[in-house]
């Protein structure tokens, strides 16, 4: 195995326990916004997209690769802006009047 | 130093973010925070990776695209209604998977045009990527088509349809050996030249695809909490091994948390139906079916329904002390949630204590109701757990069951022949009253009949929520 390998073996196991441990604090009143945040944070391949984006040369890669960046882009922008949407509702209201 | 040595400090920087996003959902106060911490992090590692060599010459492309996927996904996450909200994730996390996929099958085309076959763990990680992104994309497809009812969301099923399935994977699996073996070094390819590595690849891309649709298809509506929470692990794991395709820590950090909180959830999604993950994808549900309508006709003494009208369900409340509000799928499908807080705030001002108990799996993603319900602005601790809340249930003068069913029936309890039995359930029975709001007598998800609804304490009051109700808010308005 190479160094860049094992290397990646371990970002990979640690972040594994670092996402069990933290994701495992999460209320269950939370877990639409944690799917849905998650969903966001696996946006980050669309830095994966833009590295390999023009990789190809030719239509089909070009097609690929732009395509790749549409998919990555929607994941990112729809997955915060969705996220945030839902918790800005669970926002501490002031009391509400009681007739 | 160049701008290029500071792309990895970027990255390092928002691996951070998104670790303190997760964290922050751990609380609703730091939630939103938490939200926008990570949003910043992945801008960072965006705008850094315009300074990137490999990416110089593509920047047009990618403006371009990031332009037609940004407005997609902006305009969709702004337009979309709370009650269509798992869709929508379904949506978001199939586009993912599509991209880890993409991005898998670019790479490995990438070495093979500098005239080398990739190494062996590229090899894997690429096809890990692109099978499991594939699977995601088209599975989530099917998802999203089955939530907004455009495909039947009941269970799809054929005879013969697990060696269909079966055969599919078998397929996917021999052709991924086939590449695996060309790769190890001093291997020779076990394939004819005619067959060219590329040519492998988009085979096993295709037929990932169709595994994706043939593996959700099968799966039932009121089993999407576990289907939508199993998909967004599988994006999660799919962008991780982009990340050792490409040899990118943060594609690997970023793809494994979200494979852990998919994880995470898709156990405890299944934990609270009490069947195995293997049990949800390739369930028994429909043939067990058989055996439960059999036990409810035995269960059937000649015990009836009772039914009751809006105003006889507004005497029953006003007159109670303490009362649990018991939401599910059908108060999100008539959009009842505002009606319900309305409901709920006439008989708080009443002094009578309203509470809501929510079943994991209640809806069709893990925490839908909460997310329902705080739409209606209802107070985030007055969502009780189940755990929590099914001692209280015996207090409770009067249990108000909206659009809920498999998850209050007690045949769970008491009857082993029941394909639910087992399922922890909301211990609504033990109320001293208890009114459920349902359109009609048709059986839930699960195809049987609701030992609940012939209990004596048990009056129904059939209706769309929604209107239902309004109906009863009405009456109490007029009792007021």
């Amino acid at each position: 195995m190479t160094g860049e390998a094992i290397v990646a073996a371990y970002v990979f196991i640690l972040a594994i326990f670092v996402g069990f441990e933290v994701v495992s604090k999460v209320p269950s009143t939370l877990h639409t916004p944690l799917m849905s945040g998650a969903n966001a944070i696996h946006g980050i391949v669309i830095v994966g997209a833009m590295l390999v984006a023009s990789a190809i040369p030719g239509p089909i890669g070009v097609v690929l690769g732009f395509l790749a960046v549409v998919l990555g882009t929607a994941n990112v922008v729809g997955g915060f802006v969705v996220t945030d949407r839902m918790l800005a509702m669970f926002k501490q209201r002031p009391a509400r009047k009681r007739e | 130093m160049t701008v290029e040595t500071l792309i990895p400090v970027a990255y390092l920087i928002a691996a951070i973010t998104f670790i303190l996003g997760l964290k922050g959902l751990s609380s609703p106060t730091t939630a939103v925070q938490g939200n926008r911490i990570a949003a910043t992090g992945m801008l960072i590692a965006v705008i850094a990776t315009f300074f990137a060599a490999d990416v110089r010459g593509g920047v047009p492309l990618i403006l371009a695209g990031v332009a037609v996927g940004g407005i997609a996904g902006f305009v969709g996450a702004r337009m979309v209604k709370m009650t269509a909200m798992p869709q929508m994730v379904a949506l978001f996390n199939g586009a993912g998977g599509g991209a880890a996929a993409l991005v898998s099958i670019l790479e490995y085309a990438r070495v093979l045009e500098g005239g080398r076959l990739p190494e062996l763990g590229a090899t894997i990680a690429t096809l890990l990527g692109l099978i499991i992104g594939a699977v995601s994309f088209s599975g989530s497809a099917i998802a999203f088509g089955k939530l907004q009812g455009i495909i039947t969301p009941k269970a799809f099923k054929y005879a013969g349809q697990q060696f269909v399935t079966g055969g599919i994977a078998a397929a996917v699996v021999l052709l991924s050996v086939f590449l695996i073996a060309a790769s190890i070094p001093g291997g020779t390819p076990p394939v004819d030249s005619a067959i060219t590595p590329m040519l492998l690849i988009a085979a096993i891309a295709l037929l990932a695809l169709v595994f994706g649709v043939a593996l959700v298809m099968p799966i039932g509506g009121a089993d999407m909490p576990v289907v939508i929470s199993l998909l967004n692990a599988y994006t999660g794991l799919a962008v991780a091994m982009a990340g050792f395709t490409l040899n990118n820590q943060l594609l690997i950090v970023a793809g494994t948390l979200v494979g852990a909180s998919g994880t995470i959830l898709t156990r405890l999604m299944s934990k609270a139906m009490n069947r195995s993950l293997g049990n949800v994808l390739f369930g028994a549900f429909g043939a067990a079916t058989t055996a439960g309508a059999e036990a409810a006709t035995a269960g059937d003494d000649g015990r009836s329904i009772r039914s009751i009208g809006p105003e006889d369900a507004a005497i029953l409340l006003s007159y109670a002390q303490n009362v649990i509000v018991v939401p599910g799928y059908g108060l999100a499908v008539a959009q009842a949630q505002h009606s319900v807080r309305e409901l709920a705030d006439l008989l708080e001002s009443k002094g009578i204590s309203v509470k809501y108990a929510i079943h994991p799996v209640a809806g069709r993603m893990p925490g839908h109701m909460n997310v329902l319900l705080a739409e209606a602005n209802v107070p985030y601790d007055k969502l009780f757990d189940m755990d929590q809340i099914n001692p209280e249930f015996q207090r409770a003068d009067v249990a108000l069951v909206i659009g809920a069913n498999d998850v209050t029936n007690p045949a769970a309890r008491s009857n082993p022949g029941s394909p639910i039995y087992g399922m922890p359930i909301l211990d609504v029975d033990k109320a001293q009253n208890i009114i459920v709001i349902k359109r009609s007598m048709k059986p839930g998800f699960a195809g049987i009949d609701n030992d609940l609804y012939l209990d004596p304490k048990t009056a129904m009051l059939f209706g769309d929520a929604k209107d239902a109700v309004g109906k009863v808010v009405q009456e109490l308005k007029k009792a007021a």
